[in-house]
C-alpha cells in the first residue's frame, strides 16, 4: 500500500489540505447548514467543482442535517459518497488475448504525461510476459520521440518511430502492419499532445483513428485519455472533445504525487461514466498503480487509510 | 451554464427595476452567481472569498446606471475590479542592467517552462534586440536539454554547450561566465522541474538564484491549473522569490481562474502569456481579456458600458438643447468640467492627441493642469444653486464668500466666471447661427473639437470630419488655446 501512502503524503502536502481545515469546526455540536457548507468548500477546494461538490454535500446533509455531529463519522460517510461514485468505474486495464494485437491508444493535451504513461505502461505489459510494440506517433514535441526511445530501452521493449514532423497517421498504420508480422500482443501508440480546441490538431487524431479502422475496424480496443491531476475544471471540456474524435474507452490520471489531489476526476465519473484504470502518484514505472475508489476517496479527504 | 446562470440572474431581479443605489441585498444576490462563475474558471476558494469581500465593499452604495439592472451593474464591478487587479503593477522586463541580465524561469514540470525559456529568447532577441543566451540546467530530464538546444537553435540565440557530468551549480556558474565573457545581454537559466514541490528542488533553485543574482526570476504557470495553484505559486513565492509569472497554454480553453489565484497569492505581476506551440507564440498579457475570460459574462459587460455611453450622449444632448436655447448656466459648465475631468483630465486629453508632448509643456509651465480642474470645480460647488443659474448675482462679498468656501482666492474665482461667461456667449453665437440640429449633431456624435473663434462653420459638417467617436459632450479646457480637434477613433479614457 505504499503508493497509498504517497498518495496521503502528497495531499498532506498542501496546507489548505481538503479536511484539515475542518477539524474541530463542527465535533460535538449540531451539524447544520455552516457544517455542510465547510465541507462543500472542502471539496471544491480538492476541484471537484462546485456541480458534484454540492450534489454530494447534499445528499450527505439528508442523512446528518440536524444530528449531533461526530467530524469522524461525517468524514467517513463523505468519503463512501465518494467512492460510491467511483466504485462502479473502477477498472484494471488488461491486455487481452483476444484480440492480437490488442490496440491500446493514449490521447490528452500537451504535457498530461502520455509519453510517460507509454513509457510505464509498455514496461507494466512486458513484466507480464506480453510482446509490447511502442509506436512514437508524436512526431511534433521536440524530444518526444528521444523520451518514449529512452523507455523502451530501458524496459527492452520494441519501438517504432518515424522522422520529426512525419504524418503519424502513415506511421501508426505502418506500425500496425509490422507489429502483427512481428505478433506482437500489444500495441502501444503515444499520439501528440493537442489542446482539445485545435480543431486542425483535433482532425489529426481523428485520421489517426480512421487508419486504425481501416486495418482493424473494431480498434483502437483502448483509447485512454491522460488527464493531469492538476488540471481544474478544464479536464471536463478535454474529455467531451476528445470523446468526440477517439471514442475514450477510460481514464488515466496523473500528477497526483503533488499537492493537487484530482478531484476532477469525481465531477468525471458524474458526468461521463468512464472506466478509470490507472493514477500516476510519482515518477517511476511502479508509481502508474490500479484505481482503487476507496482508497482514492479516502485519501482525497486526508483520511486514514483502512487496511 | 452561463444562460442558466443569466436566468437565473433574470429571475432574481427580474420585476425589480430600480434604480439609484446598489443595496446589500442587490450586491449578495449578484455576487453568490459571481462566486459561482469565478469556482467554475478554477479561482482557488480562498482568493474568491477575498475578492468577494473586497468587491462587496465597493459594489454596495455604487450607482446603478439609468436602464441597466441592479446585477449587471455589480457583474460591471466585479468585471472592473477583475481587470484591475490582473493588471496592476504591470511593468515590462528589466532586462537593462549591466549584462548578462539573468532570466530565471521557474516552475512544476510540464507547466511549458522550456518552451517559454525559448519563446522568451525570441522575444528578447527580436523585439528588444538582446544578444540571448539559452541554458539549460535540468540534469534530470535529458530531454528537455535537447529539447532547449532544437529551441535556442529555431530562435538562433546562443546555447550552453552541455556537460553531463555538472551540476545545476556549476552549471549556472558556467553559463554566467560564458555569457560574460561572450557578450551577450541577457542570459535566460531554465531549472529542473519536478512534478510536484519538493525540498530538494527548492533548495537547488534558491542557490541557482543566490549565485546568478537574476533581474528577473518568472514562475512558468499553466493556465489549466485547478486550485492547486494557490499551492504551487505560494510555495516557490516564499521559498525562491519571484518577480513576475508567466501564464502558458492561454490558447486552450480554459477559463483561466489560476491568473488570478496567483496573481493574488504572490502579489507579482502576469507579464506573459503563452499561446501557442510556435516560438513566436508569446503575447504581453492583457489583464481585460483575461476578466473577461474568468468571469465569461462579456455580454453583460458590454451592455452595462453600452448604457453608460447612451446615458453620457442623453447628457450631450440635453446640454445641446439648452445650448441651442441660450441657456448655459453654471450647472452646465460644472457638467463640462467634470466629463473633461472623467477623460483623464488635461493630461489625459492631450495624451490622446498626436505630437501634442511639446504643448503638453507649455501648458505645464502655464499651470494648465489637472489640479486647476479640481479648483474650478470645487469652486463652482461653492456657489449656490441661485447664483450657478444666474451669474449676475455674484457680487464682490460673494466672491469672497465663495473664494473662502472653495480654498481659492477671489481672483481665480473672477477668471471661471470669466471663463464662463466667454464660453456662454460662444455657445450662443453658435446656437443662433447654427441652430439647435448642427449642435445636437456635435454633442452627441462628435468628438471634442476645440471651439472655433468663428462660427460661420457647418457644424455638421464638422460632425462628420471628426468620424462617430462619442466623447460627449464639449469640455472647456480653461481658457486653453484651441486645440484643434481630436482625430476621429479616440475614445475618452475613462478613469474610474
Amino acid at each position: 500500500m505504499s503508493w497509498l501512502k504517497r498518495l496521503t503524503d502528497g495531499l498532506k502536502k498542501s496546507s489548505a489540505s481538503a479536511t484539515s481545515q475542518l477539524t474541530g469546526i463542527f465535533t460535538g455540536k449540531k451539524i447544520n447548514a455552516d457544517t455542510m457548507e465547510s465541507l462543500e468548500e472542502a471539496l471544491i477546494s480538492a476541484d471537484l467543482g462546485v456541480a458534484a461538490s454540492s450534489k454530494i454535500v447534499q445528499e450527505l446533509a439528508k442523512k446528518y442535517d440536524g444530528k449531533s455531529g461526530d467530524q469522524d463519522e461525517l468524514l467517513d460517510a463523505l468519503a463512501v459518497a465518494i467512492s460510491n461514485i467511483l466504485k462502479p468505474l473502477q477498472k484494471q486495464l488488461l491486455v487481452l488475448d483476444t484480440y492480437h494485437p490488442h490496440i491500446m491508444m493514449l490521447v490528452g493535451v500537451n504535457g498530461s504525461g502520455k509519453t510517460t504513461t507509454a513509457g510505464k505502461l509498455a514496461r507494466r505489459f512486458s513484466q507480464q510476459g506480453k510482446k509490447v510494440v511502442l509506436v512514437a506517433a508524436d512526431t511534433f514535441r521536440a524530444a518526444a520521440i528521444e523520451q518514449l526511445k529512452g523507455w523502451a530501452e530501458r524496459s527492452s521493449v520494441d519501438i517504432l518511430s518515424a522522422q520529426r514532423g512525419a504524418d503519424p497517421a502513415a506511421l501508426v498504420y505502418q506500425s500496425i502492419e509490422k507489429a502483427r508480422q512481428q505478433k506482437a500482443d500489444l500495441i502501444l501508440i503515444d499520439t501528440a499532445g493537442r489542446l482539445q480546441n485545435r480543431t486542425e490538431l483535433m482532425e489529426e487524431l481523428a485520421k489517426i483513428v480512421r487508419v486504425i479502422k481501416k486495418l482493424v475496424p473494431e480498434a483502437p480496443h483502448d483509447s485512454l485519455i491522460v488527464l493531469d491531476g492538476t488540471v481544474g475544471q478544464n479536464s471536463i471540456s478535454q474529455l467531451k472533445a476528445f470523446q468526440d474524435v477517439s471514442a475514450i474507452t477510460g481514464l488515466i490520471m496523473t500528477k497526483l504525487d503533488g499537492s493537487a489531489r484530482g478531484g476532477a476526476l469525481v465531477a468525471l465519473a458524474e458526468e461521463f461514466e468512464l472506466p478509470i484504470h490507472l493514477i500516476g502518484v510519482g515518477e517511476t514505472a511502479e508509481d502508474l498503480q490500479d484505481f482503487n475508489a476507496d482508497a482514492y476517496a479516502r485519501a482525497l479527504l486526508g483520511l486514514p487509510l483502512d487496511e | 451554464m452561463f444562460d442558466s446562470l443569466k436566468d437565473k440572474l433574470q429571475s432574481v431581479f427580474s420585476g425589480l427595476g430600480k434604480r439609484g443605489a446598489l443595496s446589500d441585498s442587490d450586491v449578495d444576490a449578484a455576487l453568490r452567481e459571481v462566486r459561482l462563475a469565478l469556482l467554475d474558471a478554477d479561482v482557488a476558494l480562498s482568493v474568491v472569498k477575498q475578492f468577494m469581500e473586497s468587491i462587496r465593499k465597493e459594489a454596495v452604495g455604487a450607482a446603478v446606471l439609468k436602464s441597466v439592472r441592479p446585477d449587471q451593474q455589480v457583474i460591471k464591478i466585479v468585471n472592473d475590479g477583475l481587470t484591475e487587479i490582473l493588471g496592476g503593477d504591470a511593468e515590462p522586463l528589466k532586462v537593462d542592467v549591466t549584462p548578462p541580465a539573468v532570466i530565471l524561469m521557474a516552475g512544476l514540470q510540464g507547466s511549458g517552462k522550456t518552451t517559454t525559456a525559448g519563446k522568451l529568447a525570441q522575444f528578447l532577441k527580436t523585439k528588444n534586440r538582446k544578444k540571448v543566451m539559452l541554458a539549460s540546467l535540468d540534469m534530470t530530464r535529458p530531454a528537455a536539454r535537447e529539447q532547449l538546444r532544437m529551441l535556442g537553435e529555431q530562435a538562433e540565440v546562443g546555447i550552453l554547450p552541455e556537460d553531463d557530468k555538472q551540476t545545476p551549480i556549476q552549471l549556472t556558474k558556467r553559463a554566467m561566465q560564458s555569457a560574460q565573457l561572450q557578450g551577450y545581454d541577457v542570459l535566460i537559466l531554465d531549472t529542473a522541474g519536478r512534478q510536484s514541490i519538493d525540498d530538494g528542488l527548492m533548495r537547488e533553485l534558491a542557490e541557482i538564484k543566490s549565485l546568478s543574482n537574476p533581474c528577473e526570476t518568472l514562475l512558468v504557470a499553466d493556465a489549466l491549473t485547478g486550485q492547486d495553484a494557490v499551492n504551487t505559486a505560494s510555495a516557490f513565492q516564499s521559498r525562491i522569490g519571484i518577480t513576475g509569472i508567466i501564464l502558458t497554454r492561454l490558447d486552450g480553453d480554459a477559463r483561466g481562474g489560476a491568473a488570478l489565484s496567483m496573481r493574488q497569492v504572490t502579489g507579482c505581476p502576469i507579464k506573459f502569456a503563452g499561446v501557442g506551440e510556435k516560438l513566436d507564440a508569446l503575447e504581453a498579457f492583457d489583464p481585460a481579456r483575461m476578466a473577461g475570460r474568468i468571469l465569461d459574462m462579456g455580454d453583460v459587460v458590454a451592455l452595462v458600458e453600452k448604457a453608460a455611453e447612451a446615458i453620457e450622449e442623453e447628457e450631450a444632448m440635453r446640454m445641446a438643447q439648452r445650448m441651442a436655447k441660450g441657456k448655459f448656466d453654471l450647472n452646465d459648465f460644472l457638467t463640462q468640467i467634470r466629463q473633461l475631468k472623467k477623460m483623464g483630465g488635461v493630461g489625459g486629453l492631450l495624451g490622446m492627441l498626436p505630437g501634442i508632448g511639446k504643448m503638453n509643456k507649455q501648458l505645464a509651465a502655464a499651470g494648465v493642469d489637472d489640479s486647476m480642474i479640481k479648483r474650478q470645480e470645487a469652486i463652482i460647488l461653492s456657489m449656490t444653486k441661485k447664483e450657478r443659474v444666474s451669474v449676475g448675482l455674484l457680487n464682490a462679498s460673494r466672491r469672497k464668500r465663495i473664494a473662502s468656501g472653495s480654498g481659492t482666492s477671489v481672483q481665480e474665482v473672477n477668471r471661471v466666471v470669466k471663463q464662463y461667461q466667454d464660453m456662454a456667449r460662444m455657445m450662443k453665437k453658435m446656437g443662433s447661427k447654427a441652430g439647435a440640429a448642427g449642435l445636437k449633431a456635435m454633442m452627441g456624435g462628435g468628438s471634442p473639437a476645440g471651439l472655433p473663434g468663428g462660427s460661420s462653420m457647418d457644424l455638421d459638417a464638422m460632425a462628420k470630419q471628426f468620424g462617430s467617436a462619442k466623447a460627449g459632450g464639449l469640455p472647456n479646457l480653461g481658457g486653453m488655446p484651441n486645440l484643434g480637434g481630436l482625430p476621429p477613433g479616440i475614445k475618452p479614457n475613462r478613469k474610474k
